[in-house]
């Protein structure tokens, strides 16, 4: 296995070093902040940048499932997204206000946030493949002032605005030569007037930065709420956990409509002052490699499913391309299993490195840090400046022997700690037992200080690196007019990890069959999303419940990993 | 265009092509690699072959490569078909 080239601190120290004396103000003294002094995320990845001397230097290449390409240096970065703060803040909207990005992975989403964030306005980057239900949900819960969509996904929002009255503009980017609808406006980026100065709002760092929708078991969706002090550790855990280093082409697989699309797709890169590339196409083994040759990639943070995907298309496609520049591979979603680990030092002659956080982290907590040796199949050890640990599930104490599940907790005050749910002070302060943040998930500790993912603490649904809520998929179920009762549980998956399967009770006059399976699907799929659609709809003639009728998925979800269902008696009351 | 490619055509144009989108899908439109269907979704789309076609696909021949064109997916088809009954 050939070593990767580490930046400077890596090289100096080793993780023991790094973690024992670690502070944040690290980051803060490299990216020339003082705390109490104006700090604004938008501006530090595009005007600090040219300050530094590296306006000319390409920040973005882009490029399409059709060849398309355009290419974006800090100075562009800096003037376009100055363009865009400057339309919308003459809009009207005010700082504080929530923009969402509704779009596929064109540069306007890229530098819109950056506009948005110069306004002192809060940016709601949603997945464009999210349908109108899910759109509904999550724009009326943050009663979100603008939209920027495209044209192709401004029907959805037509679909829902009457009951959206705090929406008060679309900003379509590429409108074409069709009319424009009520609350409408067109941005067409290259041809609007580059707006050299922006006045860049005064944001502090506690004031709002973004808005990212997570789902939990109970209840829709929640709105995590990210400042922007989050910079300090994006900026530090790209460089020292994925080793990005000034000089490095980077590519990162997630959309910006998820977090990892955010911190690492656009906060991360471009504190850092590093080129990353952007590939706006599904999946396809042959155009990835091909990309990756081209753009001669050398960090690449993926995520499990993808890999798992291209592990299925064998290693032939990978020799037929020049993959040398390759020169660190991480990944993010789920666990990545010890065989994805495995292969890739065969494909690629390196191993992904596992990184482990969510929405509410902001920011990479627990890591197979760069130089220090991976175990195939464990998460890593925590981040310098994270102080983790598996709880007991009871007392909510930490476990102090090794190898026993706890629940992965993490002591609350890093940077990019989401400061809570929007609209629901409950369901954050829920999060939080015994001065611990609790993860959700569970997990052991070795004797070397890795940690082992176990599963999830609840009955949120973890399919390829996203996590769906049971709660969203069975609303939208009982929408469909067959549906008598419905449960959404986990199912394992050798690709995703877990897919969605629901089980269902029709209602009287309907009968089970492949037609009306697939309709639910499809149903499903066009409300929420893809990732929402149940791969398997089982119809059942009842739903075990509790005594009070409340639908116990547990049940459901232990048949489904062939695993016991336990004491049920304290819950058979509830 | 035969029988089975016109309908996957106009099964993949009336469910997974988004309102606005005015692409022109052809037997060579790439779907998966283009963003109109994704690997989740592909799950749908192969149940509907399964079902109309009274086929079945193993998952580890239903590769977003295998599902990226109408073309493809058709050719997917033909070959898991059971063969015509002779005089049948």
């Amino acid at each position: 296995m050939s070593n990767p080239v580490l930046c400077d601190e890596l090289i100096a120290k080793s993780y023991e070093e790094l973690t024992a004396n670690f502070d944040w103000s690290v980051a803060e003294r490299e990216l020339g902040y003082k705390p109490g002094d104006p700090i604004n995320i938008g501006w530090m990845c595009s005007d600090r940048m040219c300050r530094i001397g590296i306006a000319d230097k390409v920040a973005l290449y882009w490029e399409d499932y059709q060849g398309n390409q355009e290419r974006f240096t800090f100075d562009d970065l800096r003037v376009l997204s100055n363009t865009v703060a400057q339309f919308i803040w003459e809009l009207g909207i005010q700082p504080g206000e929530r923009v969402c990005l509704f779009m596929d992975r064109v540069p306007e989403l890229y530098i819109g946030m950056l506009g948005i964030l110069k306004t002192g306005a809060v940016a709601q980057p949603l997945f464009s493949a999210f349908g109108d239900e899910s759109l509904l949900v999550r724009l009326q819960n943050a009663e979100t002032t603008a939209i920027i969509t495209q044209k192709k996904h401004v029907h959805k929002v037509r679909k829902i605005r009457e009951q959206l009255p705090n929406l008060r503009h679309i900003i379509i980017v590429d409108p074409g030569d069709s009319a424009l609808q009520e609350r409408e406006v067109a941005f067409r980026m290259e041809q609007m007037p580059r707006v050299e100065d922006f006045p860049v709002y005064p944001t502090t760092a506690e004031s709002p930065s973004l808005l990212h929708y997570t789902s939990g078991t109970t209840g829709q969706p929640k709105g995590a709420q990210h400042v922007h002090y989050s910079i300090i550790s994006q900026y530090l855990t790209t460089k020292w956990a994925l080793d990005l280093q000034p000089d490095d082409i980077y590519w990162c697989n997630a959309d910006p409509g998820w977090v990892t699309g955010t911190s690492y797709g656009i906060i991360g890169p471009w504190s850092n002052g590093a080129t990353q590339v952007v590939l706006d196409s599904g999946f396809n083994a042959e155009r990835w490699y091909s990309f990756l040759q081209k753009r001669r990639v050398t960090v690449w943070y993926s995520a499990p499913t993808a890999i798992r995907l291209l592990m299925k298309e064998g290693t032939d496609v990978v020799r037929r391309h020049d993959l040398s520049s390759l020169r660190y591979l991480a990944s993010v979603g789920e666990p990545l299993n010890a065989e994805a680990v495995i292969w890739s030092e065969q494909a690629f002659g390196k191993p992904f490195h596992d990184t482990f956080w969510q929405t509410e982290t902001g920011c990479i907590v627990i890591t197979n840090f760069p130089g220090m040796p991976i175990k195939p199949g464990s998460m890593g050890r925590p981040f310098p400046g994270i102080t983790a640990t598996a709880l007991n599930t009871k007392t909510y104490e930490p476990i102090t022997e090794t190898g026993i599940a706890g629940l992965v907790a993490l002591r609350p005050g890093w940077p990019s700690q989401a400061r809570g749910y929007w609209h629901n002070e409950a369901g954050y302060k829920a999060k939080f037992k015994n001065g611990w943040y609790l993860c959700g998930d569970r997990a052991s500790i070795d004797s070397d200080g890795y940690y082992w993912f176990m599963g999830r603490d609840d009955d949120v649904i973890n399919t390829g690196g996203h996590l769906v809520g049971p709660f969203e998929i069975e609303s939208a179920l009982l929408e469909h007019p067959a549906v008598h009762e419905s449960a959404a549980v986990a199912k394992p998956d050798p690709v995703n990890m877990e897919v969605v399967k629901a089980f269902v009770t029709l209602k009287r006059g309907y009968e089970p069959s492949d037609d009306l399976e697939l309709e639910i699907m499809n149903h499903i799929r066009k409300r929420l999303s893809p990732l929402a659609m149940p791969q398997e709809i089982e119809f059942v003639e009842s739903l075990p419940k509790t005594r009070s009728g409340k639908i116990v998925r547990r049940v459901l979800r232990c048949k489904e990993f062939n695993e016991p269902v336990g004491d049920l008696s304290t819950i058979m009351d509830d | 265009m035969d029988d089975i490619t016109k309908a996957v055509h106009d099964y993949v144009v009336r469910e997974y092509l988004e309102e606005g989108d005015e692409r022109e899908v052809t037997e060579t439109t790439p779907l998966i690699s283009g963003g109109i269907v994704d690997s989740f979704s592909m799950v749908s789309l192969k149940r509907f072959l399964e079902k109309k076609y009274q086929v079945q696909i193993p998952d580890a021949d239903a590769t977003p490569d295998a599902f990226d064109t109408v073309q493809r997916i058709v050719a997917l088809v033909h070959r898991f078909q059971k063969p015509a009954t002779v005089g049948a």
